[in-house]
């Protein structure tokens, strides 16, 4: 891409990222680091990830240590990386979560993880850290030692109490009724009515940053394909795009095509399952049955051609390890043409169940407005009206060749939430046939190169919950130094805290079901 | 409704066969077997417990839900209390985060207790392995009878973990 992002109105020493989309770092000073989330958010900018590493080591000079912390911006020419360098004298950093809501958690985490800080931030309740490393430690500091942890001892949590006449609360989790990730959500209720929801996350917390550190740029797709495993084709593809990125190589057309196929075969999957879902928690089992049943056949195609259900470990840095051929592609056609038409024939089903609609409509709304507020991502912000989706607004081969339609509805509500999904599982169904037809002859895959340590690179990709962002930068000996990976539920966790205010208790699961969000690829 | 009935008869019966019991995946020899012996004859209840996976092997646990692995019609339950389970199917390297919670669902079932841990990651640790988050492997929290490997393992795969662990119930085997 000959594009390079820049912040329209702040003139900062751009140093281009090679990749699909536009995308590239500046290094600035504290001054420079307010005012470009400032014009950030004057232009209609989003917060992609925030995070920060620890590169004292790096520094010769031992009264000139520091750390960085870095902001990634979504503006409409590109991605813009602003990179802080935090001396180690005085650990902080400009707080950006007044222009940025979603930054308060992340600013949270990264100072469990880092420990810089945000300068000014109001919450600085730990986030990640309940009690497994000591108050004081970090574990992405290089010095950080974990053999020498004392016992993992739990830590309170100070939840914001909500007063008034007949309030009560109900605390849930973290272990929930189902088979669900773990979470704790706290609600505070009138009657039925829920006044405030307060989520504590980071139960599923593992070290994933810090794991990537004992494995080679090559290597590290593997663990990319597991931060969460229903997106497992969205972050094993951005990371081998940050790892090609960084390499220097670009992956062969044909890998490019069949890494999209993998994608969209992915948000069939997870559309499919959550619509079955949803059907179900809105008391129509029978929806439930059926589309697991649809899903089923779906994955089991997917082992069958590609060798996975899931399609794991199928995205390598520099291609793919799976191929299909003529055979094959007549497969995929057939089995889409075959779900899309029980697809259409179920969504009749929901448009003309009373019951259903009426749990549906107008249940857990998040307006145009509010979601512009808080930063909402992803299929969820496209049924508040936000129209992002990468795939059209950076296009990269193969969309560029096959298009791809964006569903965007504005009422914000479940069923706004349900019709996104199904358009969009519509639109992926013809895209895999598309993919299935049209992909060029040639090789799956291409030589990597050693990788220069110091080097860094990204990948940036819709995944069906959004956007996954990945930056890797590369150590001594072909090691990755530093991993960086996010995902989207990062952004939308803390908007379905207010989506729920207002409804009744029972309708939660039915409101976090449209979501569904990701606690594993939040709690890394 | 007309719609729904048409689509129901139309999808017919898609249930298949279960797989048999497999022995060389039992982990802890069945000294629980005496009581587990008096618990025949009745339906199965299961609690499944996320220690901290990357959520690829729950996706895997629902899909054993659907139809045609024909979980009920085999008399296997998913509960949503440790209290009304015989058996924990467990997830994930055990966060730290997750090791009490781990801990309190385990000694909240009542005993004769199965515990089958599913993963890779439930064996081992899996590519998160041992940390200054992460315990690893279930057993190094909570004993295991049966621990189902793969990334994630198919639903037949797990199916075939739970039979294995309850086989001792049944007598011979746990054919249908
Ligand atoms: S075994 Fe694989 S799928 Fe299951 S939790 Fe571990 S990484 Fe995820």
């Amino acid at each position: 891409m000959p594009l390079t992002s820049r912040i329209p109105g702040l003139a900062l020493p751009w140093r281009p990222i090679a990749g699909d989309a536009p995308m590239a770092i500046a290094t600035v000073g504290e001054w420079q680091w307010t005012e470009a989330a400032r014009l950030v958010r004057e232009c209609g900018g989003r917060l992609v990830a925030l995070w920060g590493s620890d590169r004292r080591d790096l520094d010769e000079d031992d009264d000139d240590r520091a750390f960085a912390v870095h902001a990634a911006y979504a503006i409409r020419e590109g991605l813009c990386i602003v990179e802080l360098l935090v001396p180690e004298s005085k650990p902080s950093y400009p707080d950006l979560s007044g222009l940025f809501a979603p930054a308060t958690r992340m600013q949270r985490a990264l100072f469990d993880l880092v420990g810089i800080a945000a300068r000014g931030a109001s919450d600085t309740r730990p986030w990640l850290r309940h009690g497994a490393w000591p108050e004081g430690t970090h574990p992405l500091r290089r010095d950080f030692d974990a053999s020498s942890l004392p016992a993992n001892t739990l830590t309170d949590y100070d939840f914001v109490r909500v007063e008034g006449d007949g309030v009560h609360e109900i605390p849930v989790g973290p272990i929930h009724a189902g088979i669900i990730e773990p979470g704790h959500f706290r609600f505070s209720i009138v009657g039925e009515k829920v006044l405030r929801l307060e989520e504590r996350l980071g139960y599923v917390h593992k070290g994933i940053e810090k794991r990537f550190e004992e494995f080679t740029v090559p290597e590290g797709y593997r663990l990319a394909g597991r931060v969460s495993g229903d997106s497992t084709v969205a972050f094993a593809w951005a990371y081998a795009q940050a790892a090609e990125s960084l390499l220097g190589v670009e992956p062969p057309a044909r890998a490019r095509w069949i890494r999209a196929l993998m994608l969209e075969r992915e948000r069939v999957a997870n559309h499919l399952g959550d619509l079955g879902a949803l059907g179900n928690d809105a008391a129509l089992a029978f929806a439930l049955a059926q589309f697991m049943r649809l899903k089923e056949d779906w994955v089991r195609l997917s082992a069958e051609i590609f060798g996975h259900r899931l399609l794991m470990d199928r995205i390598v840095p520099g291609g793919v390890d799976a191929d299909f051929g003529a055979a094959q592609a007549e497969r995929l056609v057939g089995q889409s043409h075959a779900i899309e038409a029980e697809v259409r024939e179920l969504r009749h089903i929901f448009e003309e169940h009373a019951g259903l609609q009426d749990r549906f409509f107008t249940t857990g709304r998040v307006t145009p407005e509010l979601a512009r507020t808080l930063g909402l991502t992803g299929l969820a912000a496209r049924a508040s009206g936000q129209s992002n989706d990468l795939r059209t607004d950076y296009p990269a081969v193969p969309w560029t060749e096959i298009g791809t339609r964006k569903a965007v509805q504005s009422q914000g509500d479940v069923a706004a939430r349900v019709n996104v999904r199904f358009e969009e599982l519509l639109e992926s169904l013809r895209l895999v046939r598309a993919i299935a037809v049209g992909t060029p002859a040639g090789p799956c895959r291409t030589e990597l190169p050693a990788a220069a340590p110091g080097a860094l690179g990204a990948g940036w990709v819709e995944g069906w919950r959004g956007e996954v962002l990945v930056v890797l930068e590369a150590g001594e000996g072909g090691r990755i130094r530093r991993c960086h990976v996010h995902d989207p539920s990062w952004q939308n966790w803390p908007v379905l805290e207010h989506a729920v205010i207002g409804n009744i208790v029972p309708d939660f699961p039915l409101i976090n079901k449209s979501f569904n969000l990701s606690y594993s690829g939040h709690d890394l | 409704m007309i719609r729904i009935l048409r689509q129901i008869v139309k999808t017919g019966l898609v249930s298949e066969p279960p797989p048999r019991a497999d022995q060389t995946l039992r982990q802890r020899a069945p000294e629980i077997q005496d009581e587990v012996l008096r618990l025949l004859g009745r339906a199965l209840t299961i609690r499944q417990v996320d220690a901290g996976s990357c959520n690829g092997c729950e996706l895997e646990i629902h899909a054993l839900n659907n139809a045609y692995y024909n979980l009920e019609g085999l008399g296997i339950k998913f509960v949503a209390s440790p209290r009304h389970a015989d058996m924990l199917l467990v997830t994930g390297p055990v966060a730290k985060n997750m090791e009490r919670a781990l801990r309190i669902a385990w000694e909240a079932t009542p005993d004769p207790k199965l515990v089958v841990a599913v993963g890779e990651c439930g064996c081992n640790g899996g590519v998160f392995g041992e940390s200054y988050a992460s315990r690893g492997a279930v057993s190094n929290v909570i004993p295991v009878d049966v621990a189902v490997p793969g990334c994630p393992p198919a639903p037949i795969a797990i199916l075939e973990g739970i039979l294995t662990a309850v086989s001792a119930r049944m007598g011979e085997g746990a054919g249908p």
